[in-house]
């Protein structure tokens, strides 16, 4: 097992490099800059900002440096943000979407768990019918719609809530409900999926018939395997979730990294794009590589290679 | 809807309960310890939905709206502006002389006036930050806007001149200012006054976080910013909150009636409105336009429309056929029903622009006017060889990806295919692109506007200049920009007015650009603020505003 994290985090180093490279070079080849505002910058102006941001100079050497000062950790100072780097950016703002994300992903779990169990149990039941629509609502009503309509009943008629903002903890209780039901819909058709797949098989039949309780073949047999989609799944989730959620952070107007990931993109911030997307990566990768490893830990068929 | 959603609401309610929580009002408590000793009077905080998280808070170096009202708060200029109409007032100055030939500007500096964190302002600070702002390292955006004017400043920002004490800036005096420009210029005290680029910073921290002409440095941080204006930085949380307090060390800190004002960033024009709506904010930077009909019926009292300094425009490129030809520019301009597109599709009150200027710009109303019936129009394009629209190129058209900007241009595509069979293709692009295409003349025809930054005609005249940066249409008139630098040698404003009409009257002949309304400022404000008043450029100095319990 250390062999093949150790191999998969060698890995990583060429695919992080390629993920800068195309990025920098990408981002510099769109149309428009940092600079570029709808009121013009005169020459002197724009002349001496380039300078101060070291543009002036050829590409080829602005990328080398940037890779450079990567390798030492620091991201450089934000372009839309001049006072702050981007390292203070993700500082500040990744906790926020963390935080965010993993109140969600406990939703999603919490919620999404139980019922894709229940209804893969009580198949083509009305249980399973209602686990179902609730999964299918989930999936298909988007965010921006469900977001807006919480806060529309519990903040402006009920008046539990604040519409928008990150000030106190019960803040956290509308963006994260919302977050977590899409999440929770996919868990739970995927759970379903997957110990439907389980329940038919014969080693669970071989359980039932050596007189295993049906609580136990369930949670002790039928789960583990069920679960294997939802943790593929749950890999690149978690990477998303965490990372930040641009529509819930903008119509929740949450300080996270989510809607900096997106706005960087608008504003040209060269240095926060990167910044950005590396951290993306890297959490993609990393959350690529915890649902490898705890995939063969579901599934006795594979093994570490 | 409502009624079903409460329904709904029933069943979501132990979610909330989980959290163990009733509704949690923002801060509306004392934040600091100032007001024990005013434990008669309930503090006032006023919130204010802000528009995008400001990028900074230094005078010198920000551009947008949201720092402007941050800027306003915290800093005060050597004149400041009137609440009810912009018009400079004495501020840090108490008074000031122009020399007869307009070159030569006095000002005075009040007696005890200091920065908030108790050191007194001096002439120095002026000269310093005047110092800052033109120096070629600093690369302010705004530096223009000094350097434009104030003899040898150019020079030196260009890097020609090094030696600062041949640049028109003086203090002969602690308490005394001298600048003298490098032409005319008869707004200068409105751009001091309305514009915050000749404010001064407070050198003496600034030089303890970095060089005098270093950009970007941590300055303007909660605990090390200083300011000079009605109220100082307390508490600066990115994306969450900007909180700035009553400044006691202000010169006229007794007639500042707010403890407190709350700056919230609300980059989402409905989330705002729902901010307003639960109580979080008592006034809006904007209003989503489906909601003025609403708001219009059921609560007019928070609803304002206000004129606003700026106009909304389409550019045509003039080197692009069949654009080149003046005759389709202002066939295009008269078959525009703007009634009907401000009646139906912005619906926020604004004014139909038949010229460039903005009508009643420091008592400047432009007399030269689009007019003219579909006739005329349809007479113009068969003139320039396209009767009934026939044989014309199908034009293209650039927005930026909005909704506002998509459906007017819709409307209009419309108006020009039904009344004069012109073909227009929309096409949205995302911002930066869009401006890019813009600065590289990579369009035919695009939407625009232009807010003023200060209250002179001079501000939507000077930008169609041939060459001006800002121009973009590639139009050029050698009569006009004559016209343009004789206006600045003009003896009074009487004059400099006539020949502003004579400017008017060229851009409506020529039409580069088609105008097509004038802005209105569209916000949400809760009844129980006062002391705030409409005014063309949207400043409201927060000194007087208060809040009505």
């Amino acid at each position: 097992m250390i062999r093949f994290v150790a191999l998969r985090l060698l890995q990583t180093v060429p695919v992080i490099w390629v993920i800068i490279t195309a990025t920098f070079f990408m981002i510099r080849f769109v149309p428009g800059g940092p600079f570029t505002s709808e009121r013009a910058v005169t020459p002197e102006i724009r002349r001496n900002l380039e300078a101060h941001y070291g543009m002036n100079r050829p590409l080829y050497r602005q990328y080398l440096d940037y890779g450079w000062s990567v390798m030492r950790g620091d991201l450089g100072p934000s372009f839309k943000y001049p006072t702050r780097t981007v390292n203070e950016i993700i500082a500040e703002k990744l906790p926020v979407s963390l935080e965010l994300g993993l109140i969600s992903l406990g939703i999603a779990l919490g919620i999404g768990l139980p019922l894709g169990v229940l209804a893969a149990v009580n198949r083509n039941t009305w249980v399973d019918y209602v686990c179902s629509s609730f999964a299918m609502v989930g999936i298909c009503v988007p965010t921006f719609v469900m977001g807006p309509l919480l806060i529309l009943a519990f903040a402006i008629h009920l008046g539990w809530f604040n519409a928008s903002g990150w000030y106190q903890p019960i803040d956290r209780v509308l963006p994260s409900t919302v977050l977590g039901m899409v999440y929770a819909a996919y868990v739970a058709r995927l759970t379903r999926g997957g110990m439907l797949e389980v329940l038919s098989q014969d080693f669970i039949r071989t359980a039932r018939a050596k007189g295993a309780g049906e609580t136990r073949v369930i949670l002790k047999h039928a789960l583990r395997g069920g679960l294997t989609p939802v943790v593929s799944f749950l890999g690149p989730a978690i990477a998303g979730i965490v990372t930040g959620s641009f529509v819930i952070e903008k119509i929740f107007q949450i300080p996270g990294i989510g809607r900096e990931f997106v706005n960087s993109a608008f504003n040209r911030d060269y240095t926060l794009v990167l910044g950005t997307v590396l951290l993306y990566a890297g959490f993609l990768i990393a959350m690529n590589l915890m649902a490898d490893i705890a995939l063969v830990w579901l599934n006795p068929k594979l093994k570490f290679e | 809807m409502i009624r079903s959603l409460r329904r709904y609401a029933a069943l979501i309610a132990p979610l909330a309960l989980l959290a163990g929580c009733s509704r949690s009002a923002l801060p509306t408590e004392p934040t600091d310890g100032s007001a024990a000793g005013e434990a008669s009077r309930p503090r006032q905080v006023l919130r204010y939905g802000n528009g995008s998280e400001p990028q900074d808070l230094d005078p010198q170096q920000v551009q947008g709206t949201p720092e402007l009202h941050l800027i306003e708060a915290l800093f005060e200029g050597l004149l400041a502006e009137d609440p009810k109409d912009c018009h400079p007032v004495p501020g840090l100055a108490k008074s000031w002389e122009v020399s007869p030939d307009g070159l030569v500007y006095t000002f005075h500096l009040r007696e005890n006036i200091k920065w908030s964190d108790g050191v007194p302002i001096t002439a120095n600070d002026f000269l310093l930050s005047w110092k800052r702002m033109i120096s070629p390292r600093f690369a302010s955006e705004y530096a223009y806007l000094v350097y434009n004017f104030v003899k040898n400043a150019k020079d030196y920002y260009e890097g020609t001149i090094t030696d600062f004490s041949q640049v028109g800036f003086e203090a002969p005096d602690e308490r005394t200012l001298r600048v003298t420009l490098s032409g005319p210029t008869p707004f200068l005290l409105k751009i001091i006054a309305n514009h915050y680029a000749w404010h001064a910073v407070p050198i003496h921290t600034i030089l303890k976080y970095g060089a005098l002409d270093e950009r970007s440095t941590a300055w303007t941080r909660a605990g090390n910013m200083v300011s000079n204006g009605p109220f100082m930085l307390k508490e600066w949380l990115p994306q969450q909150r900007i909180v700035v307090v009553r400044n006691p060390n202000y010169w006229d800190a007794a007639s500042v009636k707010l403890d407190e004002v709350d700056f919230y960033p609300t980059e989402d024009t409905a989330g705002e409105e729902r901010m307003f709506r639960s109580g979080q904010i008592d006034i809006t930077t904007d209003i989503p336009i489906s909601k003025i009909a609403p708001y219009k019926r059921d609560h007019p009292e928070e609803l304002h429309l206000e004129p606003f300094l700026g106009v909304y425009y389409y550019r045509c490129n003039v080197t692009i056929p069949p654009l080149n030809d003046k005759r389709v520019r202002k066939a295009l301009a008269i078959a525009i029903d703007r009634d009907a597109l401000i009646r139906d599709v912005t619906r926020g009150g604004q004014r139909p622009a038949y010229a460039v200027s903005y009508p009643g710009t420091a008592g400047y109303f432009p007399r030269a006017q689009i007019t003219g019936t579909l006739d005329d129009a349809r007479r113009l394009l068969a003139d320039a060889g396209y009767p009934g629209g026939r044989g014309m190129p199908t034009i293209q058209f650039i927005y930026n990806t909005n909704d506002n900007h998509k459906q007017i241009g819709e409307a209009i595509q419309e108006m020009w295919r039904k009344n004069l069979g012109v073909n227009i293709e929309l096409q949205n692009q995302e911002w930066k692109v869009y401006l890019d295409n813009q600065h590289t003349h990579n369009y035919q025809l695009q939407r625009a506007g232009w807010i003023a930054d200060y209250e002179d005609p001079h501000v939507f005249l000077e930008i169609w200049e041939t060459g001006n940066g800002n121009n973009d249409t590639l139009w050029s008139n050698a009569d006009y920009d004559r016209l343009l630098h004789e206006a600045l040698q003009a003896k009074d404003d009487a004059v400099r007015y006539e020949i502003y009409q004579k400017m008017d009257a060229i851009l409506v002949d020529e039409c580069p650009v088609i105008p097509i309304y004038y802005y209105t400022k569209t916000y949400l404000m809760s009844p129980r603020v006062k002391g705030y008043w409409p005014t063309l450029l949207d400043t409201h100095p927060f000194k007087y505003i208060y809040l009505d319990n």
